[in-house]
């Protein structure tokens, strides 16, 4: 064996091993998160959490039933403005859009999707709160909605294109018209990747803290209504984390372990809605 | 038959205008045409004549210009941009390119490469031309679909399994779907891209035999790379070459006895 040969040979083991150690790394390091938090969070978790509103200070016990509806509320709302304005861009730009135009669009998009979340929280704060001179679930969920729209715009556009030319020319050959071809052939080819990139944005901003905080604010009752004040998950679990209570210090493992058995839920239920048509993947 | 209605109204009443009748055994024309890419030229002054209910198969080497053609017989080149054609084209006398696009699919359809079933089912596959026609009682579509799919010689193999998606069949048989597909609209010429490229001989023979018993209700330009396949199935052929329209004639005598030199250096496989 020639120096070089072997050289080449030792090359090979540092590099796999190397790319080896750092996936077991990712994997790892997802498992102990979510290990530290089911053990943690699953300690906590008991049916109260989920139906008592938040106990007094220094009282033990209660639950964060308003901040699980509260977060519930603030994705719909985000949802309301994030998905229409995201789906449709996207359509826009996969399928109609001139070059020089959509180059902009995608530009300003991926700067948005940059942007530190706590700047949509001032963005917020300051075109909705204070204006209106008070908190509200209204300014929370627009700028989640806001966060949404990037992400949504992109991955609508990319399972846009990703679906194969010949299935447009097939229904504009039957005498179908561009928009037809795109919302009959088009978009239900693309639906499975366009779910799954609409629940990720949604799973990224469910878990959102910086722009709630002086948007949404938080609430320890149920919230009065859509211009007031509201609770969330992720606020509870910031504010609860930094407490000097033990017995909050739990319930914020609790809350997260919640968070993200929703987030998953949804995402698996959505999922399991869109599988059950036909994908073009399937060829 | 559904056809008859159409019958009636061409193609002298359509050709009224012009001077001289449009001739019934001529169903689409292309004189003088030219075609761009941007600022490449792609065809050169084509003029060929497409005979009503006969099939008219299309030859020539890669790059010749017959896919191009064939593209501009539905205005199917319009999804390329900065594509342009000069020049005409007549479908019963009328000009194909001051026809509404929408209407001139639908009286000119196609069939690709490679088959490309929408991801529905098969019924789904077929409904689709004619519920985007505004067509929607369930009778009339579950009549159209086994009509069509019968002419497509595929209604005994999936009749029971309509609903099923397109992808669960053979290439053949998505093919034959995708045929069934453009028939299902009643069009009144039928193009098709190299239609067998991506299938097995069994299958290819299949469609051959199909697209013979086809000619009684629609006029068919079939382009291929496949010589064997150019004779079996057309009564007439073009042979293209560097965008240029080098033979057009009896299949037969394109075959038999060329015209031209580079059709007979072409057929007896001396290039391309």
């Amino acid at each position: 064996m020639s120096l070089r040969t072997g050289w080449r040979k030792i090359v090979n083991v540092v590099m796999l091993s190397l790319t080896g150690v750092c996936a077991l790394f990712t994997v790892s390091a997802l498992f102990f998160i979510l290990g530290y938090l089911v053990y943690y969070g699953g300690k906590s978790l008991n049916w109260a959490f989920f139906v008592n509103l938040p106990a007094p200070v220094g009282e033990a016990g209660g639950g964060m039933a308003n901040a699980i509806v509260g977060s519930g509320k603030l994705l719909l709302l985000a949802s309301l403005l994030g998905v229409p304005i995201g789906f449709l861009g996207g359509v826009y730009l996969a399928e109609f859009g001139g070059r020089t135009f959509c180059f902009i669009v995608r530009y300003i998009t991926d700067l948005l999707n940059g942007a530190p979340s706590i700047v949509m929280g001032i963005f917020a704060y300051t075109i909705i709160v204070i204006p209106m001179r008070h908190f509200s679930a209204f300014a929370g969920g627009m700028a989640l909605g806001v966060m949404m729209i990037p992400i949504a715009v992109r991955t609508t556009e990319e399972s846009l294109r990703a679906v194969p030319l010949v299935l447009r020319e097939g229904a504009l050959a039957l005498g179908a018209s561009k928009w037809k071809t795109v919302a009959t052939v088009v978009v239900p080819a693309a639906i499975r990747g366009i779910v799954t990139g609409i629940m990720l944005t949604l799973a990224r901003v469910a878990g959102e803290t910086a722009p709630l905080l002086f948007t949404a604010f938080s609430n320890r009752f149920w919230s009065q209504g859509w211009n007031q004040p509201i609770a969330s998950l992720p606020v509870m679990i910031y504010t609860y984390g930094l407490s000097a209570y033990d017995d909050w210090h739990r319930q914020a493992w609790a809350a997260g372990l919640v968070l993200l058995a929703l987030v998953l839920a949804a995402n698996i239920g959505a999922r399991f809605v869109v599988s059950r048509g036909i994908s073009f993947r399937r060829v | 038959m559904v056809m008859k209605t159409s019958e009636e109204s061409r193609p002298t009443e359509r050709a009224a205008g012009i001077a001289t009748p449009w001739p019934a055994d001529i169903k689409m024309r292309a004189a003088g045409l030219d075609f761009y890419y941007g600022g490449k030229q792609a065809l050169h002054t084509i003029n060929l004549q497409v005979p009503t209910g006969r099939i008219t198969a299309l030859i020539g080497p890669s790059g010749c210009g017959k896919t191009t053609f064939l593209r501009i017989l539905n205005r199917m080149y319009e999804t390329v941009p900065h594509a342009r054609p000069k020049g005409e084209v007549l479908l019963d006398g009328e000009d194909i390119f001051s026809l509404d696009v929408v209407g001139l699919r639908r009286r000119v359809g196609m069939v690709f490469q490679k088959p490309n079933p929408f991801p529905k089912s098969i019924f789904d596959n077929i409904a689709y031309g004619l519920r985007i026609n505004g067509i929607r009682g369930k009778g009339t579509l579950a009549d159209a679909v086994e009509k069509s799919l019968r002419r497509a010689a595929l209604w005994e193999e999936v009749k029971d399994q309509l609903h099923k998606s397109a992808y669960a069949i053979s290439g053949g048989q998505q093919q034959r779907l995708c045929i069934a597909r453009a028939l299902a609209v009643e069009p009144e010429v039928l193009l098709l891209d190299e239609p067998c490229s991506a299938l097995d001989p069994i299958a290819t023979a299949k469609i051959e035999e199909l697209l013979f018993n086809l000619k009684d209700i629609c006029t068919m330009v079939i382009v291929t790379h496949n010589m064997q396949q150019a004779a079996r199935a057309a009564d007439y052929t073009g042979f293209f070459l560097m965008g240029r329209l080098i033979e057009f004639n009896k299949t037969a005598v394109i075959f038999k006895t060329p015209a031209r030199k580079e059709t007979e250096d072409y057929i007896t496989g001396r290039f391309g």
